[in-house]
């Protein structure tokens, strides 16, 4: 899926069981691997699920959006030469106006039709996407490197700096999303809406002004780790098929609703997910992670942390 | 009577119509009765209640098998049709067993879960499913000749009359269906699925009897498809192609047996026709998803709650004096 970037480097430089030694490095650097594919995927799905709690749609353009902040750094740093920082701050404030201005047109009209909502959205994946192609091409972007430089965590497990950016990114951003929901005011009142939105309602808390923000919080978040990856990714206007699904398998497992679930399901996919396809390969990779939904959903249709309630 | 007019000059547009188009729009016009079949046997799916996100895989096993047979084990094209279609419906029965468990939006996910499997099963196994780039070279409906007429399948004429002869039998094998005591035990499942098992409906039983028949008719229409393109890959049956099922479903409405093709219909059309010649080809889709958002903005209860209020003027115009009660 995302990581093509990710087993081929490692697969050249190791000879399978030439020493022990290699063997040792070679797990760590898929450890160190997995969990920066861990920290994006985490933002991605804790975005979905931040959208699908408050509004109660699946928003199929989550991927786009994910295509949307890359595209920003396209913009903002390869094309402008803004520091890239500012890019992806760029890209987090645009690609959360993108998610104000979904729910204004299509949510909030439909909010009492989530497949209507459903469907919104994969009209409005599209045109995001024939915009992307329109403006860029429907051509791999290179991006140049933020920084070259490396850090030897042992002989032969390297991190490079790129990759320590999103693991801190991550880190960062999903801890003020946490304080913020846990101890603001507007963030219990989104907490309130996502467990139930009438007896907010009552409270005198504004199902619209909750919506906007959750929406802003999502797609932003969502638009960050388009950001922060896209100098690792090359991305092309078409990146956001395999983020949908990704994303898909992480909320099921981790429980539709459950933002921690999310959390916790993003890191042991990407970690199954990773090892796999260094160890066998890409296609295998996948199949592993849709058996695993598929087993989750059979065995435990809730997710590893879905509420008991929820049907 | 007026019904039986509309149906013979349906008929009769039918059969003139690849005359009037170009050899390009002759080849969209074959794809398009395929995506017919697809799409009604999806509303056979539907009326149990379980959406599925695998019913283009679906189709896609009916076109792998038909391919298979007739390529590698050598059965007669329209043998291998059938049993390519009998393929879809078995995996569909063993499918049923894991999926069924689940219902609403598990399901949806479930079945697409499903679904990838089975594509990443054909992607992975290059014998005999021939990997990413999928099975080529598939033979072609067979030649024959009746009388002084020859039948050539790779005209797309000729393929146009006979993909219009098998999906116009399975449109009414479905409508049959629909309409016999299973179908409205399909349609009793969906609204009152506590109160059916009450009165002794298996609905485990009665939601495999749709996802297998269903099956078997999305086989029917990759069987079609694969004998008509001559190849078939993994990523012609991708999520993008579902999505555009659930949008022709959705677009249309499905709650009369007409919706969903009134679906695939006017939004080909837009789609291949309309767009086409205003000359955008890149801001294709943009146009399409803008048509989509506005559809169930403005037309929440698809194009098929049009087909009233149009009958409703009609019958006004006919009569002559519109405004005036009672005729």
């Amino acid at each position: 899926m995302l990581n093509r970037d990710r087993s081929e480097d490692v697969r050249s430089r190791f000879d399978f069981g030439a020493c022990r030694g290699a063997m040792v490095e070679l797990l760590l650097q898929t450890v160190v691997n997995a969990t920066y594919a861990a920290s994006y995927m985490a933002l991605i799905a804790v975005g979905l699920v931040l959208i699908f709690g408050v509004m109660g749609v699946i928003n199929f353009a989550h991927g786009e959006l994910y295509m949307a902040g890359a595209y920003s750094v396209v913009f903002f740093y390869a094309d402008l030469d803004f520091p890239f920082l500012a890019a992806v701050a760029g890209g987090l404030v645009f690609v959360g106006c993108l998610g104000l201005l979904m729910e204004r047109v299509l949510f909030r009209p439909l909010r009492d039709n989530p497949l209507g909502g459903l469907i919104a959205s994969i009209g409005f994946l599209l045109i995001l996407q024939t915009l992307a192609v329109l403006g860029f091409g429907v051509r791999m972007e290179h991006i140049p490197p933020v920084t070259q430089e490396k850090i030897f965590l042992m002989e032969g497990v390297i991190l490079t700096w790129q990759r320590l950016n999103v693991i801190i990114g991550t880190v960062i951003l999903l801890g003020a999303l946490w304080l913020f929901l846990k101890k603001s005011k507007f963030g219990w009142a989104l907490r309130a809406c996502a467990q139930d939105p009438e007896a907010a309602a009552l409270q005198g808390i504004s199902m619209n002004h909750t919506a906007r923000l959750a929406m802003f919080i999502g797609a932003a978040l969502a638009g960050v780790a388009g950001a922060l990856t896209a100098p690792l990714v090359s991305p092309t206007p078409y990146i956001g098929h395999s983020v949908i699904v990704t994303a898909f398998i992480i909320i099921i497992v981790g429980g539709i609703g459950s933002l921690e679930g999310a959390v916790v399901a993003a890191v042991l996919y990407a970690f199954v997910h990773t090892f796999v396809t260094t160890f066998y390969d890409g296609v295998v990779a996948n199949m592993v992670g849709l058996f695993l939904m598929l087993v989750v959903l059979v065995v435990r249709p809730n997710g590893l942390f879905g509420a008991k309630e929820r049907a | 009577m007026a019904l039986g007019l509309a149906f013979v000059l349906l008929a009769v547009s039918l059969i003139l119509l690849p005359h009037v188009l170009s050899f390009s729009q002759q080849e969209i016009a074959v794809l398009l009765v395929i995506n017919v079949l697809l799409v009604a046997s999806y509303r056979l799916m539907t009326l149990t209640g379980e959406w599925s996100l695998g019913h283009v895989v679906i189709m896609g096993v009916g076109a792998y098998g038909s391919a298979l047979f007739s390529k590698k084990a050598g059965v007669p094209v329209p043998f291998a049709m059938l049993l390519g279609a009998a393929t879809a419906a078995l995996v569909a029965f063993v499918l049923s067993f894991p999926l069924f468990r689940m219902k609403g939006f598990y399901f949806l996910i479930g079945s697409f879960t499903a679904g990838e499997i089975i594509r990443l099963i054909w992607k992975r196994f290059s014998d005999p499913f021939g990997g990413p780039k999928g099975i080529k070279r598939i033979p072609g409906f067979p030649d024959f000749e009746l009388g002084s007429f020859g039948f050539d399948f790779y005209e797309p004429v000729t393929y146009y009359y006979l993909s219009l002869i098998v999906v116009a039998l399975c449109l009414f094998l479905l409508y049959r269906i629909e309409r016999s005591r299973i179908g409205l035990t399909f349609h009793a499942l969906h609204w009152h699925d506590k109160l059916a098992e009450s009165v002794g409906i298996n609905a485990f039983r009665y939601r495999t009897l749709a996802f297998v028949t269903a099956s078997f008719f999305a086989g029917i229409a990759g069987a079609l498809y694969a004998h008509y393109i001559g190849t078939v890959n993994p990523n012609r049956f991708g999520v993008e192609e579902m999505v555009f099922v659930l949008v022709w479903a959705i677009v249309g409405g499905t709650a009369t047996f007409y919706g969903p093709i009134l679906g695939v219909v006017v939004l080909t059309v837009i789609n291949e026709v309309v767009l086409r010649a205003l000359g955008f080809d890149t801001m294709r889709p943009l146009f399409y998803g803008a048509i989509l958002i506005a559809s169930v903005l403005f037309l929440p209860d698809g194009l098929e709650s049009l087909v009233p209020k149009l009958r409703a003027r009609f019958a006004v115009v006919l009569a002559g004096q519109p405004g005036r009660t009672g005729r």
